[in-house]
């Protein structure tokens, strides 16, 4: 049995414009001690799946149908009470914007000690040693000098390095990452990377990472969830993600990243613009943007379809003869 | 690509800006932004700029511009100093910003015709009405907008297409000189490589010459003849693009390149990273002498005492180090 197990997921929110399905049932196991990661452009709900697992959505948010499985206990639907044992203790999260999710009128040992004290059943002074120990395992210098400061007092990075020492406190089995890079110089973003990757053989955890940086993926994962429009379009190891990619969506976003070897050549995106959620499309929702669509991506949704045992891809263009089987179809009907 | 000439366009020699912060009542401190920057850039050309935030890279493109006054220093427009009041509105009509940011570059009280016709009012450059929305019009199209769009609003646009319109509006004067302030970091990967292929395809069709400051690596290293590296305040190396990826001297340019995420599973996993320790200092408490020294490999007491000198190691190639040569 994987860790986690999330099946069929539908997330919507319900807004003055209609629903906007963020997350259009999506499935996908996490083993123990795995990084997966999840890569997609803003708004093909990767935050929001993250979001789901936690139930930290937003009061218009709405799991409507599906489950969570974590280590065998259904998520969905239980309270409030059980999610509270969940949150922190086995699954924590680290947000984008190191900035602005901390306190600012609160010193950081405040926070750490905080959060340890209302996980565990440590005493203050247990939790304020256990906070500088976590500082210590984040690289923090003096930990017994920042723990007497202010947010504002920190950098970027050092900030980032408490939020995941916030994090890790309570070791949970799951550490959601959601774009914890985004907001950090690269060379801060390297050290955060590192931090994680060693952080992650040392306590064993598995790391959902949230990203639309390909690079992280490429660096930090073991399988990666591609996601467009609330929909997978394809899951698979990194390796095979990256070197054999079977859905036309990764094959544009890979075609479209500068690199080392297209560099003074042309690039070639992917042309249009992303999909609006209140209006999907009835078929494929990258068949607007897809060069090589076919009638029946317009007209018919791809089903997720084992490639090997280590890949799935949502794409017509795997099924041999698709292009000619909705013409059948329709002097069937006729 | 432009034909490319020899004689520098724009020549920047040891341009300056301070900034007086306060740190106390009455007490102000310069901070600097910008310190003894010179570099040139070729008719044609694209130079591009990069370091980390707060290196002074924006500052540079703003005080090229004289959205600042510099502090010290002067700027050279194609062999020309521009100096008076009169100088600069004749460089403005030359040389010409995108902005970061498409959420708040753009008014949005004002219909994207008249964004994009603000420049051709001020320098009054259009006679008549109709030579006016001719010309707004043939802005739209090298951007790629619809005629349809020009009475919209600028929040009924996605990111990609309101930078698209920056774009345009910064083409309105007919620039010879573009100052591109990290005209892509705002947008989603795939709108991302429209917009640097648009950049592309301007250029060669208007033979612009660009400064295009950015902090993604590759990015810089696709669309940059040149590529200068900022750290702190001053430039630290400044090279062909080609030939500081793939040596780069300095060692922050060494780590900076190593530490950019490849998008490649087996290049990443046997990358040697060189990762930096601590954080960059801040400006208004600089170390003295190489203000890199308080994070690089190398430093020794040389470091401390005198900021090295920006000299050419190899053709072209120019580098701020004390240890260049014992160390490469």
């Amino acid at each position: 049995m994987s860790l986690l197990e999330v099946r069929n997921l539908h997330t919507s929110f319900f807004t003055d414009a209609g629903e906007v399905r963020a997350v259009n049932g999506i499935s996908f196991n996490l083993d123990r001690g795995k990084v997966l990661g999840i890569v997609g452009e803003s708004g093909s709900g990767k935050s929001v799946t993250a979001y789901s697992i936690m139930q930290i959505l937003a009061e218009t948010g709405k799991i409507v149908d599906g489950s969570i499985k974590l280590d065998g206990q259904e998520l969905v639907g239980a309270g409030e009470k059980v999610m509270r044992t969940v949150r922190g203790n086995k699954v924590s999260i680290i947000f984008q914007d190191p900035m602005t999710s901390l306190n600012p009128t609160y010193t950081i040992g405040h926070q750490l000690t905080e959060a340890i004290m209302l996980h565990t059943n440590r005493d203050k002074k247990q939790a304020w040693d256990r906070a500088v120990e976590m500082l210590k395992l984040v690289n923090v210098n003096e930990p017994e000098k920042r723990m007497k400061q202010y947010p504002h007092e920190h950098s970027g990075g050092m900030r980032q390095r408490v939020m995941i020492a916030m994090a890790l406190a309570c070791e949970p089995d799951i550490l959601i990452a959601d774009e914890p890079t985004t907001a950090l110089d690269v060379t801060i973003q390297a050290q955060i990377l590192e931090l994680m990757q060693s952080l992650q053989k040392e306590l064993g955890m598995a790391i959902i990472m949230i990203t639309h940086d390909l690079g992280v993926v490429a660096q930090m994962c073991d399988e990666v969830i591609v996601m467009y429009a609330g929909s997978i379009c394809e899951q698979g190891t990194a390796d095979e993600i990256f070197y054999h990619p079977r859905h036309e969506y990764t094959k544009g976003l890979m075609r479209s990243i500068p690199s080392v070897d297209n560099a003074g050549e042309k690039l070639r995106p992917i042309t249009g613009t992303p999909i609006d959620l209140l209006n999907m499309p009835k078929g494929c929702p990258f068949a607007p943007r897809c060069d090589n669509a076919m009638k029946i991506c317009i007209r018919e949704r791809c089903e997720r379809m084992e490639i090997n045992e280590n890949h799935a891809a949502a794409c017509w263009m795997n099924v041999k003869n698709a292009a000619e089987t909705p013409q059948q179809d329709e002097e069937a009907t006729q | 690509m432009a034909e490319k000439s020899n004689t520098p366009l724009v020549d920047i020699r040891h341009l300056k800006e301070y900034f007086n912060i306060n740190v106390g009542p009455f007490v102000t401190k310069p901070l600097k932004a910008v310190d003894d920057v010179s570099f040139t850039i070729n008719r044609g050309e694209t130079l591009g700029l990069v370091g980390e935030s707060g290196c002074g890279k924006t500052t540079v493109g703003r005080t090229i511009l004289q959205l600042y006054k510099p502090t010290g220093g002067e700027i050279y427009y194609d062999g020309k100093l521009v100096k008076t009041r009169a100088d600069l509105k004749q460089f403005r009509t030359k040389a010409t910003m995108v902005f970061q940011d498409p959420y708040s570059s753009l008014n949005p009280r004002m219909t994207v015709s008249d964004i994009i016709a603000e420049p051709l009012d001020v320098h009054k450059l259009c006679k008549t009405k109709e030579e006016r929305r001719a010309r707004i019009l043939e802005l739209m199209n090298y951007v790629g907008l619809n005629s349809e769009h020009a009475s919209r609003y600028a929040h009924e646009f996605s990111g990609g297409q309101r930078q698209r319109i920056g774009i345009a509006r910064a083409l309105a004067v007919n620039p010879e000189f573009i100052v591109c302030d990290e005209p892509v970091s705002a947008l989603d990967v795939s709108i991302q490589a429209q917009v640097i292929n648009m950049f592309d395809e301007l250029q060669d069709r208007l033979g612009l010459t660009y400064l295009f400051i950015a902090h993604d690596l590759l990015v810089v290293r696709h669309i940059s003849d040149r590529i200068a590296v900022m750290y702190l305040g001053k430039m630290v190396e400044l090279a062909d693009a080609k030939e500081i990826y793939d040596h780069p001297l300095h060692p922050y340019s060494q780590s900076l390149i190593s530490a950019v995420p490849v998008p490649d599973p087996n290049i990443a996993r046997a990358n040697k990273r060189i990762v930096l320790t601590g954080d960059i200092p801040s400006p208004l408490n600089a170390p003295s002498g190489c203000p890199f020294r308080t994070r690089c490999r190398y430093a020794c007491d040389k470091c401390a005492e005198s900021m090295p000198e920006f000299k050419e190691v190899s053709s072209g190639h120019f580098v701020a180090c004390h240890r260049t040569a014992e160390i490469n």
